[in-house]
């Protein structure tokens, strides 16, 4: 293989942090070179330097033998490098089309272009109609059209920024087969994950980012997912350790909950029953869609659910609104961080205060005591280890990780006796996302009763006692995680109505061979 | 009352002309909006346009040079709120009110010596014996430019609009500034010539005011034109087409208001007056409660503020 891009000692810094420093490394023709770090590794600036996005303070980069110097993206796109963001750069309301020609620095006549679009994607096993509004398409297709613009122009380098975070198994397995494709090619292929996993079944060579410094290079097929994180992360990461214990009281009684779905695009609830006892960590997985967002709309009181349907220690929640339910002792964390979980433009004070007022005693006869609030918010930054500068940021201004372990922590803080969460560690690193799982498990050792809702498998047999499926709005009856094994959790992810169709369409097994991965991986 | 009093073929005729300084303002503020900026500041622009192109007309005798001057100077207006709010990142609702403030008193000051002066006549196109037709030839081929301009104006912007790779980009910015930054497109300054064509479209709409409808200069001679205009961009859901059905329906409503008053119908004028603007409330609660934002058409990042974060 011959050498693309020599990376030669960039650096680049910003106002009181060096997002990188000193960073060399090359990339040859045809390979599949991962960079691997944490959130705020450096990693995206990286990559925006290599894209014409940022300018680099000093070092050179060196492309093909001539020097790589893009003011612009365009001029990036003009020699040979695509880019596939991590959030996507797409335009709602125009179609695939019109999308695929902003992109491109000369695009032919939109007649032409809708051709070529059908056939570079149908080559490359990514079907796109050029006419459909970009707005009406999911998650994978919308991927589709930015890997297809970066197709149409040939790239000599493609660079792929977390491309799998909002992708579902059986689209991650055509994603890869069409990087293979291109990488068979000729095609040098940049990848940026934290998914170590994914890593090591993709990619050839890896060069790992810590605080904007290259830490270590590896051939990721040889070195095992847990020497990859610690180089990652600095430090060996310890295992959530899980002490056994018995179970509880019941505190939390769940019967017969259905509810119509809340808008066009909505999973109904369909029956849903279980209890919780004290001290316990109940796991619910399931693919994204089935239901999850809805349980925990009715469990925190978002929602309002038939009487009697939610109970908690004989008492009916059912029609209680969430600062009621708050007030009793149930707390939630819902999945989406900015504009669910945290409203984005306000401080960090203000976030804290809004969900823990009543249970902190933050506000005394209409009046906030902000003093009190800020000593509240100060605490979560502290025992969570969240990096702001202080707690007057915007919410906004926060890593995802960061984010997280503050909206976690503000609830965990509040000494919940139940605590229903979804999705904890979601977009978040190794390192973030194992305190999360701790820090939750302590809870439970303390005598509060949790919940889990996740699409990370291997997160729920790490932390929960009991394990339940969510499928299409109905929920599995809980069993003991630690009698489970991969394929009996792929089954029930399929749903136990129907079998064969899971096994069928490879929906349940996709994801039990993703953990099968996973698990080898270990 | 004798309704046999009003003229269809007047009625048509003054229609376009009535409707002519709402739709080249109204398409300017489309190409505004479209690239993702909220100017308020419409009426601000359209009077101060009315006042500059009025002077220069008077100053010259010549109607073109005040049509040109009055587009050269709501784009300099526009471009005072280009700056704040694209360079200085000021709040665009309230530089844009500013603006319509400011506006006005800067055309009263501007005008003070141009009260109770005749403008030089703005002539109609003489377009032969197809002007001497009966009714289609008084209604379609006897205006002045402006009026033929503002029709081409029209299918000129939806072409750029939906068509060509400038309009596409446009487009793209008032969709989502941060995809178009990051594609390399310049956002600041595709917003700031949007800003400026609308700035010099208000003028025009203003000195169309001045110098054919009314014609003479009057303070506030607008009156509220500008923020008809803006409603009518909402109205059209942010398409040329609808933008010229919009402002000739509108038009249309304000000349039969007038004929109907002139034939006595039994109904107070204030009814009658305030007719037009019911009519474009009851349109945009009707618009609204029927689809979500995308429906309408809307641009997503309208009135957003773009900040650059790398």
């Amino acid at each position: 293989m011959s050498l693309l891009l020599d990376l030669h000692g960039l650096t680049k810094a910003y106002p009181g942090v060096v997002a990188n420093d000193d960073v060399s490394f090359e990339i040859a023709r045809g390979q599949v070179h991962a960079l691997l770090g944490e959130n705020g590794a450096g990693k995206s600036t990286l990559v925006k330097m290599i894209y014409g996005l940022v300018r680099p303070d000093a070092g050179r980069m060196i492309l093909d033998g001539d020097a790589h110097a893009p003011d612009s993206p365009l001029a990036a796109r003009d020699a040979g490098v695509a880019m596939v963001f991590q959030h996507f750069s797409l335009f709602d309301a125009l179609d695939v089309a019109e999308n695929i020609a902003l992109g491109m620095s000369d695009p032919s006549p939109m007649r032409d272009l809708a051709q070529r679009i059908r056939t570079v994607s149908r080559d490359y096993g990514l079907p796109l109609d050029p006419g459909r509004i970009v707005g009406d398409l999911s998650a994978g297709e919308r991927q589709r059209v930015e890997i297809v613009r970066c197709l149409l122009q040939s790239p000599r380098l493609l660079i792929m920024d977390e491309p799998t975070s909002v992708l579902t198994p059986q689209e991650v397995e055509i994603l890869f087969a069409t990087l293979r494709k291109l990488a068979a090619e000729g095609t040098a292929i940049l990848y940026i994950s934290h998914k170590l996993e994914e890593i090591r079944a993709l990619c050839d060579a890896a060069t790992i980012l810590r605080l904007g410094r290259v830490v270590g290079r590896c051939d990721p097929r040889d070195a095992s997912a847990s020497e990859l994180a610690e180089m990652m992360v600095g430090s060996a990461l310890a295992a959530p350790a899980r002490p056994a214990h018995e179970p509880g009281e019941t505190v939390l009684e769940v019967t017969d909950l259905s509810l119509p779905p809340a808008h066009a695009f909505g999973t109904p609830l369909r029956g849903i029953g279980f209890t919780l006892s004290k001290g316990e960590v109940l796991g619910i997985g399931g693919v994204a869609g089935n239901g999850q967002d809805e349980l925990l709309a009715a469990l925190s009181g978002e929602r309002l659910s038939p009487p009697g349907s939610v109970r908690m220690g004989g008492r009916d929640l059912s029609r209680l609104a969430p600062e009621a339910r708050r007030k009793l002792g149930l707390l939630a964390a819902p999945e989406e961080r900015l504009g669910h979980a945290a409203a984005p433009d306000m401080s960090l004070t203000e976030n804290a205060l809004l969900s823990g007022h009543i249970r902190k005693g933050l506000a005394r006869r209409g009046f906030i005591d902000w003093s009190k609030a800020r000593h509240f918010a100060r605490d979560v930054i502290a025992a969570f280890d969240v990096r702001t500068p202080n707690e007057s940021v915007a919410a906004r201004a926060l890593s995802g990780g960061n984010l997280q372990k503050f909206v976690i922590g503000r609830e965990i803080l509040q000494a919940p006796d139940i605590l229903v969460v979804n999705q904890p560690t979601w977009g978040v690193d190794a390192s973030a996302a194992a305190a999360i799982r701790q820090a939750l498990l302590d809870l439970a050792q303390g005598g509060a009763a949790v919940i889990v809702i996740s699409q990370d498998l291997d997160e729920l047999m790490e932390i929960s006692d009991r394990f339940a499926a969510l499928n299409e709005g109905r929920l599995s009856a809980p069993v003991p995680a630690a009698s489970l094994d991969v394929e009996r959790i792929g089954l029930m992810l399929g749903g136990a109505h129907d079998l064969e169709v899971a096994h069928d369409t490879g929906d349940g097994a996709g994801i039990f061979e993703r953990t099968k991965m996973k698990q080898a991986a270990r | 009352m004798d309704l046999s009093a009003i003229s269809a073929t007047l009625l048509v005729a003054s229609l376009m002309v009535a409707a002519t300084p709402i739709l080249l303002a109204a398409l300017g503020e489309l190409i505004v909006e479209k690239a993702g900026v909220l100017n308020l500041g419409v009426e601000g622009m359209m009077i101060t346009g009315a006042i500059c192109g009025f002077a220069t007309a008077v100053e010259t005798g010549n109607p073109v040079l005040g049509f040109a001057a009055a587009a050269l100077g709501g784009a300099m207006l526009s471009l005072v709120f280009g700056v704040l709010t694209q360079i200085f990142l000021s709040n665009q609702v309230a530089t844009g009110l500013a603006l319509t403030l400011f506006g006005l008193g800067l055309s009263s000051l501007l005008g003070q010596g141009y009260v109770g002066i005749k403008p030089p006549s703005t002539a109609r196109l003489d377009l032969g014996p197809l002007s001497d037709l009966p009714f289609v030839g008084r209604v379609v081929f006897g205006h002045d430019w402006v009026v033929y301009l503002s029709l081409f104006l029209v299918v000129a912007t939806w072409y750029f609009l939906r068509r060509t790779r400038a309009g596409l980009k446009l487009r793209a910015v008032g969709e989502s500034h941060h995809a178009a930054h990051a594609l390399g497109l310049k956002v600041r300054a595709v917003r700031l010539c949007a800003i400026a064509f609308g700035g010099a479209m208000a003028g025009l709409g203003g000195a169309y005011l001045s110098l054919v409808r009314v014609p003479q200069w009057t303070e506030g001679m607008t009156a509220g034109a500008g923020w008809i205009a803006l409603a009518i961009v909402v109205f059209s859901s942010w398409r040329p087409g609808g933008v010229l059905l919009g402002a000739y329906l509108f038009g249309g409503v304000t000349v039969l208001q007038l004929n109907l008053q002139a034939a006595g119908v039994a109904l107070p004028v204030e009814y009658l007056s305030m007719s037009p603007y019911l009519i474009t409330i009851a349109v945009l609660v009707v618009m609204s409660a029927r689809g979500s934002k995308r429906s309408l058409g809307a641009p997503a990042d309208l009135g957003k503020q773009f900040h650059a974060t790398h």
